[in-house]
């Protein structure tokens, strides 16, 4: 398999036209390729999450994640960025800026020579969250939520997102097929709020698959931290490869045996 | 999970950043995922200058048990200075 990559900072456009950074990670194969949009957690555009950006182009894919506290620090270090963006209150980010920039950053994998027109979104913790947001609001043809908090569950009072309509309630827009990945000790989202929301699923006649692993709590794909469960990491990722590989058409993802590591059809079903 | 909340408040003093002494006017203490401590939530402080820009921060990431301590400890500084010298 060819896999030469381009990373790099780019400037894309944003929410209301605004342009803002991004960290975009892209395959150099003629194509074409499925693309997908990273949406980092609360604590920022950092490092760890721009190595999970470039997993997506080391397997073949077009990857772009969107700077969102760009505006508020523009040229800043990540980490000073959010502090920068907690304490000019734009810490929750508002759900429509969040909707516009991932639709900004769409668009630029769309505009790629070697894009195939499919567009995926994965986001872990609040970007899991905010990976559901994007799919029920924009249309997509593959999302992955990762442990996102708040979809089911209501922001207690007193929360900056407290009187936000609950983004299960939004279920019947989904316009893509899910993916769901959660720890089985999570407690936000707890497995109630994991049934919750595929019960939303159901009734709402959506294709997704929904994974939950045992020993693993919030943030168990993240290798820093010492919340990482390698068992649990592992094997989602394999859930992610064969789920992008499926619905972004990604061809290295369906035929490369270094990411085809599933028996025939598992990973793949719809319930 | 990512707790989103922040407590904001004014403040007054100096702290020591990676350029030097500069003056400190807010602070944000938030519970919530760490950059760099080894724990999933952490009781964080940043004491800053917004305008001389994002970087005039001084960051502290805590363990809540290590905040607590902290709390307690300056309170109690405060509460044994000699009479007179804290208004």
């Amino acid at each position: 398999m060819y896999d030469a990559m381009l990373a790099e900072t780019v400037t894309i456009t944003g929410h209301n036209g605004d342009e803002i950074e991004a960290y975009s990670a892209r395959t150099l194969q003629a194509g074409p390729v499925g693309g997908v949009v990273v949406i980092h957690h609360l604590p920022g555009y950092d490092r760890q999450t721009k190595e999970f950006t470039r997993a997506f182009a080391a397997g073949g894919l077009n990857a772009v994640m969107p700077h969102l506290y760009h505006r508020e620090a523009p040229g800043a270090a990540p980490d000073d960025a959010m502090a920068a963006a907690r304490a000019a209150g734009a810490i929750p980010v508002p759900d429509e800026r969040i909707v516009g920039d991932v639709a900004g950053a769409a668009a630029y994998l769309r505009g790629l020579s070697n894009s195939n027109g499919k567009v995926g979104v994965i986001g872990h913790c609040s970007g899991g969250r905010q990976a559901f947001l994007a799919a029920v609001s924009l249309p997509l043809d593959a999302a992955v939520d990762c442990y996102g908090g708040f979809v089911v569950e209501p922001p207690p009072e007193g929360h900056p997102l407290h009187g936000v309509p609950r983004l299960v309630e939004r279920t019947g827009n989904l316009s893509c097929p899910l993916l769901g990945l959660f720890g089985a000790e999570d407690q936000h989202p707890s497995p109630e709020h994991v049934a919750e929301l595929e019960d939303a699923l159901k009734a709402h006649g959506k294709t997704y698959e929904f994974h939950s692993y045992d020993g693993a709590g919030h943030a168990f794909l993240q290798v820093d931290r010492p919340s990482y469960r390698p068992e649990a990491a592992v094997a989602a990722w394999q859930r992610i490869w064969a789920f992008f590989g499926r619905y972004l058409l990604s061809p290295v993802l369906r035929e490369d045996s270094r990411y085809v590591h599933l028996p025939d059809g598992e990973g793949l079903d719809q319930r | 999970m990512c707790t989103y909340l922040t407590e904001k408040v004014s403040i007054s003093g100096s702290g020591k950043g990676p350029s030097g002494w500069f003056r400190l006017t807010d602070a944000s203490v938030y519970f919530d995922h760490p950059v760099h401590a080894q724990a999933e939530h952490t009781l964080n402080i940043d004491f800053l200058d917004p305008a001389a820009g994002p970087s005039a921060r001084v960051a502290v990431e805590l363990t809540a048990e290590s905040a607590r301590a902290l709390a307690k400890a300056i309170q109690a500084t405060l509460d044994s200075a000699p009479p007179g010298l804290v208004t």
